[in-house]
């Protein structure tokens, strides 16, 4: 039996341990946010958040998850109530075919999660791993800067102790 | 009384004199550390050089790795300022396109001569050894002008310089003469007249501008080469260079050809994927003449030397493997979550290739780094993959530092060790990984 805490909620599934994390998301969980790209690491269409940190799910074995945390991009909102990162990705237009943007939202959160206010040359270089086809890539980087301001503006006190 | 004044008076007239002596002997050793000044110069212009000079100056300063070290990541080529960390501090690259102010537009060809052969400044400072005139002072007059020619041509850019991080007395440069004293020797390549012309041009290139040496050599206490212990293996910026003599760890033993197409491309089917700062070198030795990155491999696999039959016949007995394997090697007690790691992250790449070929990744029964005496380079490939120079094609890995813990990298490494090696066991595994995570944490 493998244990798996998703989204704060723990799941408990009977599937063998070398299983990739997103097999086990998208066929015994029903969460469909994060996609299969290339199955190598070399896409990001997969990448949820593991302890605060981006991973690519196609690539991490469920057996190495236990008692870790685990976020996917169903955790930051809903369709009604989206989060606001999901809002600014809304509000920029930043899909076009939607297939990257889960991978691309739950990278740029692990990012925003530690550096709210992060530089242009700082939100390039953590996005770089992931890709998107369609090439709204300069929709993505505005979606990502207007959460920075957002971010910003919540929480002024710990931008002050910054 | 009388007598213990006279012995109290002796003693300190002694320590006075020694003091004075030794502030003489500093003196004397400052003034006759200071080298001349060569007269300013108005910068040379394009047309005083011929574009076949340029040419051959291009793919000898590619070899040389000139802009690997005197560029900034991403910055305008060879306007320097890059940090280059030593075990005695950080000291920043210098400047060298021909802006007159901040480069050295102002250096005469003579200027440039001494600079690689005896590491001093136009302006008679010692420039410190992290800039290998070392190695740089076996290379001949012809080259060198070829050399000045490329630099000299070069679009002059204003930056620069940074002061180094250097504690006291290191930030005093003519302390590096006695250092010079005790180690630079400026006669330049003598060919053995034993050996084959490509031979002796790979022995040229490899210890003088290539300057192999720099990282694939031991370095003793002063962070001089360690004699007789050329190509022994070294280190560089947190990475072990292997042996490239006959304690080379490669599985499958490396002969001139293989060493060309690695060097040449970035990779090798029997051997794997360059990484870390070898990386900017084999994207360098894409540029030069073809020859002489043959010559650089055949003198280098004549260093490493032919191989015994029973070496031989092992690393075809592995290759043979390599090609048959379909499943990850069967777990004993205890590896069992290190084997489905490898079966759920490494096995997609790593499992079922011949040989290298990407986007298949190499198997590790052939990897020079899972056999390597230390794990430090598997781990920093684990944490921080492979990535191809910016905009270039090449081998690729995806990084796993967040996918893994500690624990379970350990354990994956020590799987690895123990199935797909003959080497003795790593030890310390979750140490090394701690001490080397926290060592390249983000600041």
């Amino acid at each position: 039996m493998i244990t798996l805490t998703v989204n704060g909620a723990t799941h408990r599934l009977d599937i063998d341990p070398a299983t990739p994390l997103l097999y086990a998301l998208r066929g015994e969980l029903g969460l469909n946010g994060a996609k299969f790209g290339c199955g190598m690491g070399q896409c990001g269409a997969c990448t949820v958040i593991v302890d605060g940190e981006p991973v690519y799910s196609c690539l991490t074995p469920v057996i190495a998850l236990q008692e870790r945390h685990i976020r996917t991009v169903e955790g930051l909102g809903t369709p009604e109530k989206p989060g606001p990162l999901q809002q600014a990705f809304i509000d920029e237009q930043a899909a076009q075919c939607g297939y990257c943007i889960a991978g691309m939202i739950m990278r740029a959160q692990a990012l925003l999660d530690r550096n709210p206010s992060p530089s242009e040359a700082e939100i390039r270089a953590h996005m770089e791993p992931n890709l998107c086809r369609c090439g709204t890539h300069m929709r993505i980087l505005r979606a990502i800067r207007r959460a920075s301001e957002t971010f910003r503006r919540k929480s002024p006190a710990r931008e002050a102790s910054r | 009384m009388v007598t213990a004044g006279i012995v109290v008076m002796r003693a300190l007239q002694i320590v006075l004199a020694l003091a004075l002596l030794l502030i003489l002997a500093a003196a004397g050793f400052v003034l006759w550390s200071q080298r001349s000044e060569f007269a300013v110069i108005e910068p040379p212009q394009r047309t005083s050089f011929d574009n076949d000079l340029i040419k051959k100056g291009a793919s000898l300063a590619a070899i040389g790795n000139c802009d690997v070290c005197h560029t900034v990541p991403g910055g305008s080529a060879y306007a320097g300022s890059r940090p280059v960390p030593t075990p005695f501090g950080t000291i920043y690259s210098t400047n060298i396109t021909p802006d007159p102010e901040t480069g050295i537009g102002h250096w005469s060809e003579e200027a440039f001569r001494r600079a690689m052969r005896d590491g001093i400044a136009r302006d008679g400072r010692h420039l410190y050894p992290a800039f290998p005139y070392l190695h740089y002072a076996r290379v001949i007059d012809d080259d060198l002008h070829a050399l000045y020619a490329f630099v000299m041509t070069r679009t002059p850019v204003v930056q620069g310089p940074l002061a180094n991080a250097l504690p006291f007395p290191l930030n005093q440069r003519w302390i590096v003469a006695f250092w010079n004293l005790l180690y630079l020797d400026d006669a330049p390549y003598r060919a053995d007249p034993r050996r084959s012309a490509e031979w002796n041009r790979g022995a040229y290139l490899v210890d003088g501008l290539g300057h192999c040496g720099d990282c694939h050599t031991p370095r003793n206490l002063l962070g001089a080469e360690k004699d007789g212990e050329a190509l022994a293996g070294g280190q560089a910026e947190g990475w072990s260079a292997p042996a490239l003599n006959a304690s080379s760890p490669a599985p499958v033993p490396w002969d001139a050809s293989h060493l060309f197409v690695y060097l040449r491309r970035g990779w090798d089917a029997e051997h794997g994927a360059a990484a870390g700062p070898m990386q900017p070198v084999v994207d360098d030795l894409a540029r030069p003449d073809e020859s002489d990155v043959r010559a650089i491999a055949t003198y280098t696999a004549a260093q490493i030397g032919e191989p015994s039959a029973e070496r031989r016949q092992k690393a075809e007995a592995l290759l043979a493997q390599a090609r048959d394997s379909t499943q990850p090697a069967k777990p004993n007690a205890g590896e069992e979550t290190a084997a489905a790691i490898f079966a759920g992250a490494c096995a997609g790449c790593h499992l079922g290739a011949a040989a290298m070929a990407p986007p298949h990744g190499i198997d590790f029964r052939i990897s020079a780094a899972i056999s390597a005496p230390d794990p430090r380079d598997t781990i920093l490939i684990m944490l921080d993959g492979i990535r191809p120079p910016q905009g270039q094609p090449g081998p690729w890995m995806p990084r796993f530092d967040g996918a893994f813990t500690d624990a379970q990298l350990a354990g994956l490494l020590g799987y690895l060790r123990a199935h797909y090696s003959d080497a003795p066991a790593w030890t310390d595994l979750e140490g090394r990984l701690r001490d080397i995570r926290r060592s390249r944490e983000r600041p």
